[in-house]
Order: structure tokens, then sequence, then C-alpha cells
């Protein structure tokens, strides 16, 4: 997901960003790494009693890289760590970092590799890739909307919805729904 | 045989049977699902028990409401003439008291998944979402109702040994009737 949005990223950067402040691909272009202290990963899990499941990853680490000629080959490599995984209940984090959910002790990474960023507007681009998590590969599509460029730094909106049921965590459906959405705030640093 | 469903003086009637072994089969097996799901190492099936528990547990609070309206609206038949005074004045207690943990019991799981800071919604055999109990979510009152939750299971299983160990009593010793009525209506036992 990760890897998705900063190839979104950095492909809406490329092809200009009238928006923000008319981002230029040549500006934009480079490679980034991304700066975890301004970034977030939240994600939430609907319940059937209309309430849900919130979250976050504290620890994760990934590189944008913006091709200054053509934004499909831009590229966006993501690893979470789900041992960060956090929700505001203590007995939560530690069911989903067992075997119920991530297995984090044998499974520290859950990874994503973009295969391809399309542009879709002005600012925004939809990222393909590959996400493997417990060991299960399979194709992923992330939105990611450009939010800015200065400084070096460029940030982007990243949203998708993963089904959590080809990952071998279905546990909880469908009490918890099978779907869990993405939002994530991505920061890179060009460098 | 529509006559032997509902119980008579001398006799209980099927429904009243079915409801009791039912309701007792599925209790002695909550006790069962709830002392090994909380000893589980398995995270999921920890949490997939757990769920399966709350879902008897409010087919069991369903059963028992259906049980009590049924003893209300359809009188037990009488105590069998050799039962003594002090048994005679004593077993409506006994009675009661496991009435009360009938409903005491789901009902105190009930507020415990209702009070919960895990917020997990309960529904049984996930076919609909059954509300919590207007309680206020907080960890020290989970705390509480899991207490009470558990020591309600114990002392109700406590009580339950006792009815069984009374009835065997009953059958055994005082070979009179109060054991084999709740197992069929048979006209053979009118005669007492």
């Amino acid at each position: 997901m990760y890897a998705r949005i900063f190839g979104f990223a950095a492909l809406a950067a490329c092809l200009a960003m009238p928006v923000s402040a008319a981002v230029a691909l040549s500006d934009a272009a480079g490679s980034y790494t991304i700066s975890p202290a301004n970034s977030s990963i939240h994600f939430t899990i609907g319940n059937a009693g209309g309430g849900a499941l919130d979250g976050a990853f504290a620890r994760f680490k990934g590189t944008i890289r913006i091709d200054n000629r053509d934004v499909g080959r831009s590229q966006v490599n993501f690893t979470i760590f789900p041992e960060s995984v956090g929700t505001g209940q203590s007995r939560i984090d530690a069911f989903l970092r067992s075997d119920a959910v991530f297995d984090a002790a044998n499974s520290p990474e859950i990874q994503f590799r973009s295969t391809s960023v399309k542009r879709t507007g002005d600012t925004t681009a939809l990222v393909t890739g590959r996400l493997t998590a417990r060991g299960k590969t399979f194709p992923e599509k992330f939105t990611a909307e450009l939010g800015g460029l200065k400084a070096g730094m460029i940030k982007f909106h990243v949203t998708g919805k993963v089904l959590r049921s080809r990952y071998g965590m279905d546990v909880g459906t469908p009490i918890y729904s099978n779907i869990v959405d993405f939002d994530m705030t991505l920061m890179g640093r060009r460098g | 045989m529509s006559a032997s469903i509902t119980n008579s003086t001398t006799r209980y009637g099927w429904a009243a049977i079915f409801l009791h072994w039912l309701i007792a089969l599925i209790f002695i097996g909550q006790f069962a699902l709830g002392f090994v799901m909380v000893r589980l190492t398995s995270q999921r099936s920890a949490f997939e028990l757990i769920q399966l528990h709350k879902s008897f547990g409010f087919l069991l609070l369903g059963l028992i409401i259906l049980r009590i309206a049924w003893r209300i609206g359809n009188a037990a038949p009488a105590l069998p003439r050799s039962v003594g005074p002090f048994e005679r004045r004593t077993a409506p207690l006994a009675h009661l008291a496991l009435y009360a943990f009938q409903l005491a019991l789901p009902l105190s799981g009930w507020a415990l998944v209702s009070v919960s800071m895990l917020e997990i919604p309960s529904m049984p055999f996930n076919l609909f979402v059954m509300p919590n109990l207007p309680l206020a979510e907080s960890d020290a009152a989970e705390s509480f109702w899991a207490a009470a939750h558990w020591y309600l299971a114990y002392a109700g299983i406590a009580l339950v040994a006792l009815h069984a160990l009374a009835a065997l009593r009953h059958h055994f010793w005082l070979k009179d009737t109060v054991l084999t009525r709740m197992i069929t209506p048979s006209s053979d036992r009118d005669m007492e």
C-alpha cells in the first residue's frame, strides 16, 4: 500500500500539480525515503455492531522513486513492521501480533512492491503492486493523492482497501469485516 | 399424546422434560467451554470459542426465559406423597435457587461483554447482532462482571451437582419417582 501511495505521489508530482502549487514533474522527480516521524499508517475494520476497530502501525520504512520522464515507471516499495501495531487496547494489540492475525514473530514484515503507477488526475494516481503478508502475495491497488512538495519533502495521502482473509487473517469474520480500510499520510524526504 | 406435553398434577409433560434436559446439557457444556476457552494458548481458538460460548449463552438465556414462562403458566406436579415435610419446604427454595442461577449466569455474561473495553459485538451463531446491555464500559466494570460470572459459574455448577445427587438419592435410596418423572411423563407413575 505504502509503496503504491508513494508511487502515486511520485507520479502525480511528475505530471505537474496545478492544485498544489504547480509541482512540475522535473521538480518532483527523484528518490525519496519515507520519514516515519512525519507519516502515519492508519487502518479501520468495521464491525457488525456499527462500530469499528481502529489502529495504526508505528514502525514502517519505504522508498519512492519518481521517474522524471515517465511517471508510469515510478516505483514505490514499502515495509510495515506488524509488531508495532497499536489500537489503544493492549489486549487487542497482543491478539493482532499473535498467530491469530499477523504472526509477527514468524512474519515480521509486511511488504509492498509497486508494479505500476497510473496517473488518474492532476494530483492523483492509482498505484498497483504486490502485497506480501504471512507468506502470501496478492495484487493490491491504492489511491494516492499528492499533498505537496516543498523543501525536499513530498507528501502523499494514500487510501485503499485490502481483503484480510487472503492473507490468512480472516479471524473474527463476520463479526469484523473482511475489508481493511487503509488511510495513510506518507512524507518522503529527498535522497 | 398431546395431553402429555403439558404438566399434570402428578407428572411433568414433555415440554418441561425437554427444556430441563436441553438446558442441563447446554449448561454443562457451557461450563466446560468456559473452563477451556480461558486456558488456551492459541489466541485464535480462544477468540472463536469465546464467541461460541456467547452464542450458547444467548441461546440458554432464551430457553430459560421460555422455561420460566412455561413454569409460571403450567404448574409443576405435586411432590410424591413419600416426600417428607422438611424436603417439602426446602425443595421449592432449591428450585428457586436453580432458576435464579440459570438467569443470573447468562445475564452476567451479557453484562461482561457489554462493559468490556474490547467492544467485541455479540453475534449469536453469526446470525444477528445482539445489542449490549445499557451499561457503562470500563476496565473496572469488566473486572467486576468477569469475577461475578466466574463465581456464579462455579456456584451454579456446584448447585447442579447437588441437584443431581439429590435426584440420585431419590431414585436409588428413597426409591420414589422424583427422578423418573423428569425422564418420561409415563402414566405408570400417576399412582403414588
